[in-house]
């Protein structure tokens, strides 16, 4: 297929990282805000009472500010799979491409209609009508969520789909299965109900300020007590789901899972790692410990990943270099069937130029063969299958501390609430504040997690990312990262200056 | 039922289906048209608060549309979504440029500690209005004047020009294709705030966008009239029985000689855009938009008929007739094109509630006291 220019492969990927990185830091906050605009609007239209009608107005004024640098990172990576991975695009679009249309159909035109009602709409639609709007936007937005994620999660875990040799791309067999794989229904679950807890945190962070501030005192007392309510169901919420998630990295994405616990030998029983610091500089098979300090919890990972206290959980080195008494597959043969099959490939697609039948057949028979392991015939080493340890290791960490953490604080706040001290609870206040930023950076570790756990892999077991991008120089990719990087930032700061000013303004201003 | 349907049939369905939301967009553009008008029309700041807050309603539908249409060819066309968007590089990422800064406009423009200043996003505006409109002509111009690129046995893309995709801009056909979108845009654009706008106190302003209407209209004639004419005499790009592509002689001309209806789309819009402009430009009406726009739809679905039926390459390549891209050769599995054809039903819905949103929204007319940005 050419030669591979890393240089592009890495100017790419870090491209989407940047991109997404900073979409990322804009949707959580539309995904869960949204739905908090609808339930004060909801009171606000059961209750009759203006505050209630000014306290919507003021966090929907948030709202747009931060949808609409969501939706200007948003437009940039719908087409980056074109211009960035147009290789992946030909070889998947046929499944992946699905998704992302069905999702321009059934959820941005919702959201994108319903918004204008929502925010010009007050004098002009119904009260019905627009609160009917503001729950269409709400809906609409975590539609978008929807869809994107079972694209994603169709990358984790690719199903329903055939390889087919003549046009030598995947294709779709069955949409259901992409829809409802058990991957793609964690990956939805997780991401929205952690993004209620950021836009939770979000509207918990802005009334706690205000409470420090001891400025609009009522209003924040109101906001956080919706906040905490939802904040506290999503918390819990998120933990399962989270669960639910390394359940499934643990049956379909075992080197993930090995890697973001830091598990280098395998075992029946495995014990996790409750707190611990990685040995720096440790590679696979050298023989250093992992850890430099850990505290761990018996059996724990046994649990997590197979719900079974002693079943067998494989670590990295399991992976990469077999074993045989739990029938893994050492990576060097996986390697050495892949390279088969793309040679009887390129022997079958010769022949056919050839018109040789026969010798068509013959590939073929050969090809589907070792089919399943196409992939792995690009990977120069078996060491090449591993992925960044230490950062989905920290990541990880970091997000299942901050789960739990919030859980807490909403337990805390929700008290408070109710035997209404939180006035004086300064120390509340503070830690309110810090929420958000706690809870956003928990939210962009879990995507680093997700997507730098799946490395070296586009597609999971199936197409390698170094063989999934545009057949370009490395400069073009380089220059329009390093726009990106410059337009992005200055938008963002624009964005946090306006935002910042918005609060300070506070609800009389809107 | 569409599962007994056979493959060329869904292909069709498909193009004719991206072209009517790449059609719809055209239509749409009157946000950005009216965007590159802002600083002609509207001299006070309450006449340029009217139109960006008349615009600001609408801005997200163009938007969407535009986001549509790029995951519409992505799930059927996924070798043109890969060729061109990989290949064209350049050209795909400057219009998204345009539309990155806009979609934050709007919002912040008149917002206090904006950063940057009303002028920096008013700017924005007429950039996006400007060069992102013109470059997408220009990207439309190459499904007849062809491209830079040559296919694998990988499908996988070479691009043989190094502006990647910027070249396009270059040529006379495609640069007229995109000066004729852009003020035909900014026609649409006057025709729509004209139709929008109360001008109780601001009758200048009215008279001003009827005056551009017009005018724009003017400029964008001598480049139409260029585009039919090269139609008439170019060569194109035709594929046999095979799938073989070879250059045909008069082979757009002859395509719509071939497809009277779609002739007949191209006549009747054009004859519908100047009813609109004559209504809004000459006399007193205000509902030229719904003249000027569905005949916008209407040539642009001629244009895109014209590029993709009638055994035509729709994204011919100049350097390599056999990478053109067909219907037939760039489409997505049989399965996939019967699956999204089921969801593509659910878009007499979608756009059931816009047109429904956009009455309740625009019953009334947007005076001074609508303005929020
Ligand atoms: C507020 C944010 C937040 C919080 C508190 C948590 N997560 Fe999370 N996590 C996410 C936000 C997130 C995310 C951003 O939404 C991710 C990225 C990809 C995904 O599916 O969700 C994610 C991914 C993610 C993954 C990887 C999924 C994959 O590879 O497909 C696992 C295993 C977990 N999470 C597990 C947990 C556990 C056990 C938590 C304990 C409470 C937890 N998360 C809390
Ligand atoms: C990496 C792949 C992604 C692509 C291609 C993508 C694409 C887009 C696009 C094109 C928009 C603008 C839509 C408009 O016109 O209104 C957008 C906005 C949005 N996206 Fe993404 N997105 C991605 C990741 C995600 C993820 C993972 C989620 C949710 C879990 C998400 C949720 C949203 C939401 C809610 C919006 C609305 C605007 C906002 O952010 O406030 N996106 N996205
Ligand atoms: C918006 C939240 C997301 C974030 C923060 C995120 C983060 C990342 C990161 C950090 C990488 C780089 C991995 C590496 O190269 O080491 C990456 C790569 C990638 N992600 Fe995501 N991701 C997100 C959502 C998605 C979604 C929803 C999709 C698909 C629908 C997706 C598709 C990809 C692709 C195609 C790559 C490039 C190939 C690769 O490096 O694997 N991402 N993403």
């Amino acid at each position: 297929m050419g030669e591979i220019d890393l240089g592009t492969v890495n100017w790419a990927r870090a491209q989407f990282t940047l991109t997404a990185m900073y979409h990322w830091l804009f949707v959580p906050i539309t995904l869960g805000l949204s739905f908090l605009c609808a339930f004060f609007e909801t009171i606000y239209v059961r209750t009759g009472k203006q505050e209630w009608k000014n306290l919507t107005k003021f966090w929907m004024t948030l709202f747009g500010i931060n949808f609409a640098i969501g939706v200007a990172t948003g437009i940039i990576m719908e087409f980056e799979f074109g211009t960035n991975w147009s290789n992946y695009s030909w070889m998947v679009g046929d499944i992946f491409g699905a998704p992302l249309a069905i999702e321009g159909i059934v959820a941005f035109f919702l959201e994108a209609t319903f918004f204008a009602v929502m925010f010009f709409g007050w004098e002009r639609a119904s009260k019905g009508f627009h609160l009917f709007s503001t729950w269409m936007v709400a809906i609409g937005s975590n539609l978008s969520a929807l869809w994107i994620l079972i694209a994603n999660g169709w990358m984790q875990l690719p199903v329903g789909m055939a390889f087919n040799p003549d046009s030598a791309r995947f294709e779709m067999e069955n949409i259901w299965e992409v829809i409802f794989s058990s991957v793609a229904v964690a990956k939805f679950t997780h991401t929205t109900t952690s993004s209620f807890v950021v836009g939770s945190c979000f509207v918990i962070a802005v009334s706690s300020w205000y409470l420090l501030k001891g400025r609009h005192v009522d209003m924040a007392k109101k906001s956080i007590a919706v906040a905490s309510v939802f904040g506290l169901l999503s918390g819990i919420a998120t933990a399962i789901t989270g669960d639910e998630s390394a359940f499934a990295n643990g049956h379909y994405q075992p080197m993930k899972m090995a890697g973001y616990e830091g598990l280098y030998k395998g075992s029946k029983g495995a014990d996790i790692v409750a707190l611990g610091v990685l040995t720096s500089g440790k590679k696979v098979g050298d023989g250093q410990e992992p850890f430099a300090f850990e505290i761990t919890l018996p059996k724990g990972l046994s649990l997590l990943a197979k719900r079974e206290l002693n079943a067998f959980v494989p670590g990295i080195e399991d992976l990469v270099y077999g074993n045989e008494e739990e029938g893994i597959m050492p990576a060097a043969e996986k390697i050495a069937k892949g390279k088969l099959a793309i040679a009887d490939l390129a022997a079958y697609k010769a022949a056919g130029k050839a018109g040789d039948e026969t010798a068509k057949a013959e590939a073929l028979e050969r090809f589907t063969v070792n089919q399943p392991y196409m992939g792995f015939g690009y990977m120069d080493s078996p060491e090449e299958i591993v992925p960044p340890v230490a950062s989905i290791y920290y990541s990880f960490h970091y997000m299942v501390y901050a789960g739990t953490a919030i859980i807490l604080l909403m337990l805390l706040l929700l008290r408070s609430t109710l035997k209404n001290t939180l006035v004086d609870q300064k120390w509340l206040q503070v830690f309110g504040v810090f929420s958000f930023f706690m809870m956003l950076l928990s939210s962009e570790f879990g995507w680093v997690v997700a997507e730098v756990g799946r490395q070296p892999w586009a597609i999971q077991d199936m197409l390698p990312v170094k063989m999934a991008t545009t057949n370009i120089a490395s400069g073009n990719v380089a220059a329009t990262f390093f726009i990106f990087l410059a337009l992005f930032t200055v938008l963002m700061i624009a964005e946090v200056k306006i935002m910042l000013k918005q609060i300070n303004i506070g609800p009389e201003g809107v | 039922m569409i599962g007994n349907l056979d493959t060329a049939t869904l292909q069709q369905i498909w193009w004719i289906l991206c072209s009517v939301v790449g059609s719809l967009f055209l239509f749409l553009n009157f946000v950005q048209g009216g965007q590159t008008l802002l600083w002609q029309v509207a001299k006070s700041d309450t006449e340029k608060s009217l139109v960006i807050n008349s615009l600001g309603r609408k801005w997200e539908l163009t938007f969407t549309t535009l986001v549509l249409f790029g995951g519409a060819l992505f799930a059927a066309f996924p070798k043109f979504y890969a060729t061109s968007f990989g290949g064209a590089y350049w050209v795909w990422m400057l219009i998204l440029f345009t539309f990155i800064i806009q979609a934050v406009s709007y919002e912040y423009r008149k917002k206090p500690n904006n950063l940057l200043g009303a002028k920096t996003y008013e700017s924005f505006l007429f950039i996006n209005g400007s060069v992102g409109i013109l470059l997408i002509g220009a990207a439309i111009g190459t499904f007849f004047t062809g491209s830079n690129f040559t296919l694998n046995d990988f499908n996988n893309v070479t691009w043989t020009n190094p502006l990647r995709g910027v070249e396009a801009a270059f040529s006379l056909f495609n640069l007229s294709m995109g000066l004729f979108l852009v003020f035909n845009a900014r026609a649409l654009g006057a025709m729509y705030l004209v139709n929008n706008i109360n001008f109780n106190g601001v009758p200048e302003l009215e008279a001003r966008l009827r005056k551009s209407c017009l005018t724009s209209f003017l400029c964008a004639l001598p480049f139409l009239l260029y585009i039919v004419v090269s139609l008439i005499f170019i060569d194109g790009y035709g594929t046999d029985a095979n799938g073989v592509v070879s250059m045909v002689a008069n082979k757009y001309i002859g395509n719509l000689l071939a497809m009277p209806v779609v002739l007949g789309l191209l006549l009747v819009g054009l004859v519908l855009v100047i009813l609109g402009v004559t209504r809004t430009g000459l006399g007193n009406g205000t509902t030229g938009i719904w003249f000027g726009g569905p005949g916008t739809v209407l040539v642009g679905l001629a244009i895109l008929f014209t590029a993709g039926f009638n055994n035509t390459a729709f994204y011919p390549s100049k350097v390599d007739l056999q990478s053109s891209l067909t219907i037939y050769n760039a489409s997505s599995s049989h399965y996939t094109l019967t699956a999204m054809t089921y969801v593509a039903m659910v878009i007499p819905v979608v756009v059931g509630y816009i047109a429904y949103v956009w009455h309740v929204m625009d019953f009334r007319k947007l005076d001074t006291d609508d303005i929020k940005y």
